[in-house]
């Protein structure tokens, strides 16, 4: 970072950083749930659509969904552990 | 198949009393540390992230996701799932916008965020309305379920089961207070975690450990559309409302909010939301096994004879494929669930009404140590009296959409208060203020008008069309919060909100 920046514009920076991300993130998880909401609601007939014996588009879907959240979450957590973590480190000094 | 649920099962017995026996351990043990108000709150701060992942995901995983979405799912296959996948959801949005900024700015409930830079009084009092409502929904939910239950697993009197479930819930939180609490909930979720996996895997070694195999004897054996949304989703716009309900009610849950101050920092609080989600979504992935398992070795026929609902799907699993110690230990599991969500639910009750109303709206902030301590504790009996109450004169009603309820009032009264504290500089007082009772009243009056009240118990024809009231509600909420600030800016408070970002990232030093 650059030191000629006083604290007070340090830490915008680190907050528009932490929320640039952390909303990119929600807009990701929010657009995968509801596409998959709006599926339910509106293509029933395209979700039981079967992919193979056994396992219909839904269901895959559906495990998707859930898989996704897994990995925002992560992705978030390693970001803020690694980036966000070392911005508040510099600037608590 | 013959059952032997319903009748005193000796083993159920046996492991529910190590259970008490242990918890209430665990309770002596932490009364001699919960001396003060902090303890009694945040158990000192002194958890870490995996125990606060596991306490959070005990928490959240009651018997209505265990045994009612298992239920769901045998008896309308893929419809049922649309919970399981809802109920998780919401975690990824708690972990980004509130887990971190909750532990950096307030103290013990998730209203001292909303209260910090707003005028305390009204925002407390105001607050303490949707926190209230959301606690007790929750809980006549929960101990209506307890009754039942009970008097279906352990063949037990309705009324004995809900009183038993009050008074160990009130010597948890009493004398254990947070330290009791967390305890009860990681023991809690580890076996119904243990529990489920075990279950679904004497399922799955009947399908060759091949999940498609399972799924494919179910729609051979029930059709086809049980892979495929079918009933449940009649109207779209109600799907829509539910899922936005379940995701955002998450966010505002009030014993789920109170544990991120349990750690020591918003660090840990990160970490452990994380761990929290990794374990709710194997839970729920869990629960596509468990119901399709139901709905193909035990069949619809034999776990709607026991209970219309569904409910006792899990059980009778249990029992299938490992006979009666099994169904046994999955009872108790059951059980201990119950109570566990129970004593978190009362706990932040509690602390809605001591420190949210008593210590900061009576005694305007000031209040000894001594006194803050004795005014929980009094909470806690009165909300256990009232919980037992409530479960008794639920008895016999049809209470699976208030859980559902809650979701929507946390959502609607909860969340977009918090969210816009956090993040919009203009909120105001008013406007926190007004967003709070709207979103509690109009979700309160929409259901009142929806089919689940005025079609299913008064039988004539809704007002409002929809059940889910979410999608009508959540954004009035928000509506209402931005019309009233942008109408009447309060300069003083904006200006606190530059002063208030330092503490949302770096915490109160």
């Amino acid at each position: 970072m650059n030191p000629a920046l006083t604290t007070t514009d340090k830490l915008k920076a680190v907050s528009a950083a932490r929320w640039r991300v952390a909303l990119s993130l929600t807009i990701v998880m929010m657009a995968v749930y509801f596409g998959f909401i709006l599926l339910v609601a509106f293509r029933k007939p395209l979700l039981g659509t079967q992919l193979t014996d056994g396992l219909s588009l839904g269901m895959l879907l559906g495990a998707l969904v859930i898989g996704v959240a897994w990995l925002v979450t992560l992705v978030y957590v390693r970001w803020a552990n690694r980036h966000y973590d070392a911005s508040l480190r510099e600037l608590r000094r | 198949m013959t059952t032997s649920l319903g009748e005193p099962n000796l083993i159920a017995v046996g492991f529910f009393t190590l259970f008490i026996v242990l918890s209430l351990a665990i309770t002596v043990w932490a009364s001699r540390r919960t001396r003060t108000a902090d303890h009694f709150y945040t158990a000192g701060k002194s958890v870490t992230a995996w125990q606060n992942g596991l306490a959070l995901a005990g928490d959240y995983m009651s018997a209505a996701s265990f045994l009612g979405i298992a239920g769901l799912v045998a008896l309308s296959g893929f419809d049922g799932l649309i919970y399981s996948i809802g109920f998780l959801v919401g975690w990824p949005i708690v972990t980004f916008l509130i887990a971190e900024p909750l532990r950096n700015m307030g103290r013990y409930t998730f209203v001292d965020v909303v209260a910090q830079r707003l005028r305390p009084r009204p925002i407390r009092i105001a607050a303490s309305c949707g926190s209230l409502a959301v606690v007790a929904f929750y809980l006549i939910a929960q101990m209506v379920g307890a009754g039942n239950l009970v008097r279906l697993l352990f063949g037990m009197q309705y009324e004995t089961a809900v009183v038993i479930v009050g008074v160990v819930m009130l010597a948890y939180v009493l004398f254990g207070g947070m330290t009791a609490t967390t305890w009860v909930q990681i023991i809690k979720a580890v076996l119904l975690l243990g529990g489920a996996t075990v279950l679904s895997l004497l399922v799955l070694a009947r399908f060759h450990f091949n999940p498609l195999e399972l799924f494919s004897e179910a729609a051979g054996k029930y059709g086809a559309s049980v892979l495929a949304p079918g009933r449940q989703v009649t109207d779209p716009i109600d799907a829509v409302s539910l899922g936005l309900a379940l995701m955002l009610g998450t966010a505002g849950l009030p014993h789920i909010l109170m544990r991120f101050y349990t750690v020591r920092d918003a660090q840990t609080a990160r970490t452990s939301v994380g761990y929290a989600t990794a374990i709710i979504g194997f839970f729920y992935l869990l629960t596509f096994i468990l119901g399709f398992g139901a709905m193909v070795i035990v069949g619809r026929e034999a776990i709607t004879k026991i209970d219309a609902g569904g409910n006792m799907a899990a059980p009778l699993l249990a029992e299938a494929v490992g006979g009666t110690p099994f169904l046994g230990f999955i009872a108790a599991v059951a059980f201990a669930t119950i109570l566990a969500v129970v004593a978190g639910l009362a706990l932040s009750g509690a602390a809605t009404l001591s420190h949210d109303l008593w210590v900061n709206v009576v005694r305007d902030g000031h209040a000894e140590e001594r006194e803050q301590l004795r005014v929980a504790k009094t909470a806690t009996v009165l909300l256990a009296i009232v919980a037992i109450a409530l479960g008794i004169a639920f008895k016999g009603q049809n209470v699976a959409y208030m859980v559902g309820l809650a979701f929507a009032i946390a959502a609607s009264a909860n969340f977009p208060a918090l969210v816009l504290s956090i993040f919009w500089k203009r909120l105001t007082t008013g406007g926190a203020q007004a967003s709070m009772i709207i979103g509690t009243v109009s979700t309160l009056v929409l259901i009142y008008l929806s089919p689940t009240i005025q079609t299913d118990m008064f039988k004539h024809a809704a007002i409002f069309p929809l059940r889910n009231p979410g999608i009508v509600s959540i954004p009035l909420s928000f509506g209402v919060a931005i019309l009233v600030s942008l109408m009447k800016p309060v300069a003083d408070e904006q200006r606190k909100f530059a002063e208030l970002e330092r503490q949302l990232h770096l915490g109160a030093e």
